[in-house]
């Protein structure tokens, strides 16, 4: 599913975060990477949808070389993926129903299939209640979940989370590790999600991939946080 | 791209004008500023324009026949002049009449020249390039029984000098205001794209292309140039007809005409509508591309 070969990434003021990456996520595979601040964690994650290019290598996603793959393609290879935020990125002046539906709109869905797929999606991480509120008016975890339902409604085989919980409270947090949990076991979609809550990564045993320095120091099956904090 | 695509992009388009309230307010305004500068420049500067051009038509150059000339040398002279290039009127006038326009304009008096009457017979003649009289009474002055040409030498010259240097200073002018208009506008479209730039990169991420994102920001640009093109239309609009019906009977009969408001006032409506259609076009496609590249 997912595919890096010898990346490194350098970024024109020297910093290198990403020196030789080589890993494998195979299709339904749930994975965690860690690391500390500025090991190139985020670098790791950004180039998986392209917000960064490799300076060299190679990032298959389903198929396609993201490191050759021209700008005005790049829309089309994001609409195979889904992406999570720490801070939820929703549109502000759009109702959760609209930010969801927005995604839909994109890609260019007929109309009577985004409310149907919309209210799914929205049944799912359990807001079709509050399906006219604006982000605004919601609770940090609620307004993750909707970010999630965004980021599943065109039923994507990948959902990359960027610290999906790190602004929300240690309850709210599990809430949403359940979410994803549904989205992996259910709908059998690939998550790789960049964390820095050690108690998940302990207690829902996953792939743990942990990152230094822009190496893959560690990866194990079931593996754990394995930094202090 | 699909219909319903471009459905979206409209009913997008409209929502956002309101939703972007006050963003909004300020782009028209600003729009309608602008225009309505650009609306009264227009107005002013088309009308001098004509007002130029009624002077330049008024110039004619009066050509003297020699008194030895016989009726046939005088027909053949007025044929020749006539074919001169750049030659657009030819009006021949007896001695008669000369005397009896030396009468009108001096007096009475002169009358006593009806016995014995000193003048010559005279061509009045107008080039179709006013400007180009001086060239053309040169070439008239060389046929044979002429005696002498006369058109103002000097003065018309300067006149022209004026009225081409007011039409440049005009043009000029009208260039600037544009450029400022521009300016201004994208500046303040701009400012209410950049409000949206965490929008633009969003959207983006959910994989909408450049063109998707694009068409509803210049949708949005389009309806702001119309609604800030409709204050200035009215404003020329009406306040041209209150001035036509003010100048107009009191310039009657007079060498300079301002312009009647049919066409002129359509003209004005379609510079000032088109103006305000391509200044949101442009400046939305402006100020959208530098955000594009997330």
């Amino acid at each position: 599913m997912i595919k890096m070969k010898d990346v490194y990434k350098k970024y024109t003021n020297g910093v290198v975060a990403a020196n030789g990456l080589n890993v494998q996520i195979a299709p339904g595979e749930f994975v965690y990477v860690v690391g500390p601040s500025g090991a190139g964690k985020s670098t790791f994650i950004k180039m998986m949808y392209r917000e960064e290019k490799p300076t060299s290598g190679e990032i298959y996603i389903d198929g396609t070389n993201l490191a050759t793959l021209k700008n005005r393609e790049v829309p089309f290879v994001r609409r195979k993926l889904g992406v999570v935020f720490q801070d939820f990125k929703l549109l502000p002046k759009l109702t959760v129903y609209e930010n969801v539906a927005f995604a839909m709109e994109v890609i260019e869905a007929p109309s009577d299939t985004i409310r149907d797929r919309v209210t799914e999606v929205l049944d799912l991480v359990g807001l079709k209640a509050k399906a006219r509120m604006l982000p605004t008016e919601l609770s940090g975890g609620e307004q993750q979940r909707v970010s999630i339902a965004r980021s599943i409604v065109n039923r994507p085989k990948v959902v990359i989370a960027d610290e999906p919980t790190g602004n929300l409270d240690p309850e709210t947090s599990w809430d949403i590790m359940n979410v994803f949990r549904d989205i992996n076991e259910q709908l059998g979609t690939t998550i790789v999600m960049a964390t820095h809550n050690k108690n998940i990564v302990n207690r829902i045993r996953h792939r743990v991939i942990a990152i230094e320095g822009g190496l893959i120091v560690r990866d194990e099956a079931e593996g754990v946080y394995g930094y202090e904090i | 791209m699909k219909f319903r695509t471009l459905r979206r992009h409209f009913r997008e388009s409209f929502k956002t004008l309101g939703r972007n309230g006050w963003m909004t307010f300020a782009s028209v305004s600003a729009v309608t500023v602008t225009l309505l500068l650009v609306g009264v420049f227009v107005a002013i500067m088309l009308n001098l324009n004509k007002i130029a051009d009624d002077l330049e038509h008024d110039v004619e150059m009066k050509v003297y026949v020699e008194l030895a000339a016989d009726e046939a040398s005088t027909t053949a002279l007025a044929e020749q002049i006539r074919e001169t290039p750049g030659v657009a009127e030819v009006i021949y006038s007896t001695r008669d009449q000369e005397l009896e326009r030396m009468v009108q304009d001096f007096g009475e008096d002169l009358k006593l020249y009806e016995q014995s009457n000193p003048l010559r017979e005279a061509f009045y003649v107008k080039a179709t390039e006013p400007q180009q009289t001086a060239k053309v009474a040169q070439t008239i002055d060389e046929y044979p029984n002429t005696y002498e040409v006369v058109y103002g030498e000097g003065k018309i010259e300067k006149l022209f000098d004026f009225l081409n240097f007011g039409r440049n200073a005009g043009l000029i002018l009208i260039l600037a205001l544009l450029f400022t208009a521009m300016f201004l506008i994208s500046n303040t479209i701009r400012i209410t794209i950049v409000a949206r730039q965490t929008e633009i990169g969003i959207m983006k991420l959910v994989g909408a292309t450049n063109s998707f994102v694009r068409i509803p920001f210049v949708l949005e640009g389009i309806w702001m140039g119309i609604l800030g093109s409709i204050i200035p239309i009215l404003a020329v609009v009406f306040g041209y007809l209150q001035f036509y019906d003010y100048a107009e009977p009191r310039l009657r009969g007079e060498m300079i005409q301002i312009l009647a408001p049919v066409p002129f006032l359509y003209i004005v409506t379609g510079i000032l509508f088109s103006m305000g259609v391509f200044i949101g076009i442009w400046g939305s496609f402006m100020s959208v591309r530098k955000f594009l590249k997330v």
